[in-house]
């Protein structure tokens, strides 16, 4: 079953200069995807117009059987999304507690509680201080709160902008472990992210953008040896696509 | 030095710091200085004398004094009619003027400017309306009771102080104990990030104009009872309202309080000492070494 379609994207900031050019994919329920790409491919802005941050001038976005198509981010998570940006992705003024209360407040009021227990359960560091702010967490622990924060409201699409971005090596495992977890749970993931080697370890697929257009899409083994990806990355494929 | 500033003092920094609480609720979640809101004050007082006029002409027992205060039932009931009627004012100028600015993507000056135009169409449809000449909710004289120290007070004046402490620790619950409350210190941190975690930033802002409406037309009840009603009541609170937000801290609401009580007190202090004449350069003054001294306030946080 289809759990993300996007068809025919375009996207950006300017309607005359769409950084996303007519991208189409479509994601299986259950399914751990990576968005790879050049620096200015258009990763993080095309995950940000499927989130409703960004404006779409063309295209479909169906989430399920639902088109979601330019809904507000809001609208979008109360239908299943849930987004986690690649910074500024808490409320640093607020308490762990508080992140988790307000990403609750979507959940019908008998589940708020027990929603938030389970959280704290799959993520033992913020469990360990709730009522601190979030703002003095460490960078991993910030991108757990974030992905608590998203998995609260169990959405039927998962998309992270490169998790692992600004973390040491050590904090980069720790994130990816818990993204294993998740994908395991059965949680359909999408995942932009710069650090190939882990991307293509935890995901089945992978799609590769170049200048806002999709180069790429298959498995992710295809990709390990890099020669490929190197392929992609500089631009033989892409002209290929192109033409 | 006459204690009796104290007193005075904090039944100026009431009325100052409800006001304030009102701007920077709005500076912090709207993200711009909004001038309108001194004139939300004036409307507010002018909407609720209307409103206790109707009522009065419907029941003329409301307007008879209610021992020990100078006014009858009929203006409490009148508040209410005049903050509905300011939140409507409040929320139709958002949406044919600052929603508009907002949907634009406009700049925050931009939207500055458009309030300062828009409190100055405001402040002359006051004047146009009512007419310059000042208005009172009562004509009854209350002779000030003694409070010990050398201090004495009217009824009205320290119903006012307990209204205006009664409001804040209801707005300090409501923002750091509720949902909403939750929203709104969200939103007020980063409104793109709100939308990602499901909050309605739309409904956000329309409870804080609404919120802030409900105290600016308070507010202006309150100066209006000690007082008068004037059409540029509002515009003459405007600085002391903007250093008592930005002493306070932008976005706290304990800290506009204690800001508006400090700017009272200073302004009733140096009226004793250095004369009544500069009485509004005290709010300059402090605003002024506020920005230099201490821009985030006293319970802002930098770059906030």
């Amino acid at each position: 079953m289809t759990a993300l379609s996007v068809a025919g994207l375009n996207a950006g900031y300017d309607p005359d200069l769409p950084i996303v050019k007519g991208v189409s994919f479509d994601i299986t329920r259950g399914e751990a995807v990576c968005i790879l790409g050049p620096n200015g491919a258009g990763k993080s802005t095309m995950i940000k117009a499927i989130a409703g941050l960004v404006p779409c001038f063309g295209g479909s976005v169906r989430l399920g059987q639902t088109d979601v198509t330019g809904l507000a981010p809001h609208v979008l998570v109360r239908n299943g999304m849930g987004f986690v940006p690649q910074t500024e992705n808490i409320f640093t003024r607020l308490t762990i507690l508080e992140n988790l209360q307000i990403a609750a407040q979507l959940l019908p009021k008998a589940e708020r509680s027990g929603r938030i227990a389970a959280m704290l359960d799959m993520f033992p560091d913020l469990a360990a201080r709730p009522g601190e702010l979030a703002g003095a967490l460490s960078g991993g622990q910030r991108q757990m709160l974030a992905a608590a924060r998203a998995l609260l409201t169990e959405p039927q699409v998962l998309m992270l902008d490169e998790p692992s971005a600004g973390l040491s090596p050590k904090l980069v495992g720790q994130v990816f472990d818990t993204l294993r977890r998740i994908s395991e749970a059965g949680v359909t993931l999408v995942l932009v992210e710069q650090n190939v080697r882990a991307a293509l370890a935890l995901t089945e697929r992978a799609l590769v953008l170049v200048d806002g257009k999709l180069a790429h899409d298959g498995p992710t083994d295809a990709l390990h040896d890099g020669k490929l990806l190197g392929e992609l990355f500089l631009g033989h494929r892409a002209a290929e696509a192109a033409t | 030095m006459n204690p009796q500033a104290i007193i005075d003092g904090l039944i100026a920094g009431s009325t100052i710091g409800l006001g304030a609480i009102g701007l920077t609720l709005t500076y912090s979640i709207l993200r711009f200085a909004n001038f309108t809101h001194g004139d939300f004050l004036a409307w507010g007082a002018y909407l609720t004398l209307t409103v206790a006029g109707v009522l009065g002409g419907l029941a003329a027992g409301l307007g008879a004094p209610v021992y020990p205060f100078s006014f009858g039932w009929g203006l409490p009931l009148a508040m209410f009619g005049g903050v509905a009627l300011t939140v409507a004012l409040t929320l139709g100028l958002d949406r044919i003027l600052f929603g508009k600015l907002r949907a634009r993507g406009a700049d925050a000056i931009i939207i500055v400017m458009a309030s300062f135009g828009a409190s100055m169409a405001l402040r002359s449809l006051l004047e146009f309306i009512f007419t310059a000449k000042p208005a009172y909710f009562t004509k009854a004289l209350q002779i000030a009771k003694p409070l010990g120290l050398g201090m004495r007070a009217t009824p009205d004046q320290l119903l006012v102080i307990g209204l205006t402490a009664l409001l804040v620790v209801i707005l300090h619950l409501l923002v750091t104990r509720s949902a909403t409350g939750r929203a709104m210190r969200a939103v007020s941190e980063n409104p793109s990030l709100a939308g990602v975690y499901g909050i309605n930033v739309d409904t956000v802002i329309r409870v804080t104009w609404i919120i802030g409406a409900g105290l600016a037309c308070i507010a202006g009840v309150m100066a209006g009872l000690l007082v008068q009603i004037r059409p540029y009541m509002g515009f003459d609170l405007l600085l002391p309202l903007f250093s008592a937000a930005i002493l306070g801290g932008i976005g706290s609401i304990p800290g506009a309080m204690l800001g508006g009580l400090i700017i009272g007190l200073a302004e009733a202090f140096a009226v004793q000492i250095v004369g009544a004449e500069w009485r509004a350069a005290i709010s300059f003054v402090i605003l002024v070494l506020v920005l230099m001294l201490r821009p985030q306030g006293l319970f802002g946080q930098k770059g906030a």
